[in-house]
């Protein structure tokens, strides 16, 4: 056999025959150890809900409930205000904002007076009830039901001075940012909303 | 009008929108064995490009047929494993 085709090592000697069976052991454990990860071949996402407003809690509840249809393993970290989603009581009441949002069909000057985010509020929750669109309440509980993992940051859980037991059942806590961010690596999908 | 698959179950999300239909259905497959075929019927028209996407994006299940009628749209998903 010609010593042409063997891999020639760092120095440009070509490997002895040890050396290269040692090389094959070598790369046979890193491909097993590779498989082992691939073993696992669900999707992943992991979403970070910032937003507590009711046209921002909807994308990560309607992304997540509809991911784990899909099989996929799935996250959402709530922070900030993000975190009104779990809160039972809150999330009931959420509000949408008729200031500084340019789809609103009134100006600005109008949309700062008082009453008007409740206005604006009770149009969309109108639109929601006509349309058929499942509340906040049923987006969470059926979320957890599939498997969605909800998380809620601890720092800001303490920021807001919030109780954990004003969470829904299911709710994970005691997470932080490197939890967040372990996720996120894993994850084929990660969204910040 | 093309024949319809016969069904095993059928599952009703009249009035109920995105992203309800497709977690009712995955829901309900779960309880179904293989070979079982369920009925979807829904009136949210986006159920016709959403329960495409979810059969091909998800193993064990096939999208037999898709059938619009009087305001309906009726979906055939076959539980394959």
């Amino acid at each position: 056999m010609s010593t042409e085709t063997h891999t020639p090592t760092e120095d440009g000697e070509p490997m002895s025959e040890a050396e290269l069976e040692a090389r094959i052991a070598e790369l046979e454990e890193k491909i097993a150890g590779l498989e082992t990860e691939l073993g696992d071949d669900r999707k992943k996402m992991t979403i970070v809900a910032t937003k507590g407003s009711l046209d921002m809690a909807y994308p990560p509840l309607i992304l997540a409930s509809t991911a784990a249809a899909f099989g996929w393993e799935v996250i959402v970290f709530h922070t900030f205000w993000g975190l009104d989603i779990l809160h039972e009581e809150k999330s009931k009441k959420l509000k949408l904002s008729a200031l500084g949002n340019p789809n609103m069909p009134m100006p600005n000057a109008l949309a700062a007076l008082p009453g008007m985010d409740s206005m604006a509020t009770r149009m969309m929750q109108k639109r929601i009830d006509d349309n058929g669109t499942a509340t906040i309440e049923e987006l969470i509980d059926v979320s957890l039901e599939s498997g969605v993992e909800l998380q809620a940051c601890q720092m800001t859980v303490e920021l807001m001075e919030y109780d954990e037991d004003d969470f829904y059942e299911g709710v994970t806590t005691g997470v932080g940012a490197a939890t967040a961010l372990q996720h996120m690596a894993e994850s084929d999908v990660q969204l910040l909303i | 009008m093309s024949s319809k698959p016969t069904a095993t179950e059928t599952l009703d999300v009249k009035g109920q929108s995105c992203p309800m239909p497709i977690v009712k259905t995955k829901q309900a497959i779960d309880d179904l064995e293989a070979g079982d075929v369920l009925e979807v019927v829904a009136t949210d028209s986006g159920s016709m490009s959403d329960i495409r996407g979810w059969a091909d994006g998800t193993d064990g299940v096939e999208l037999l047929e898709q059938v619009e009628e009087d305001e309906l749209y009726i979906h055939y998903v076959e539980k394959t494993a």
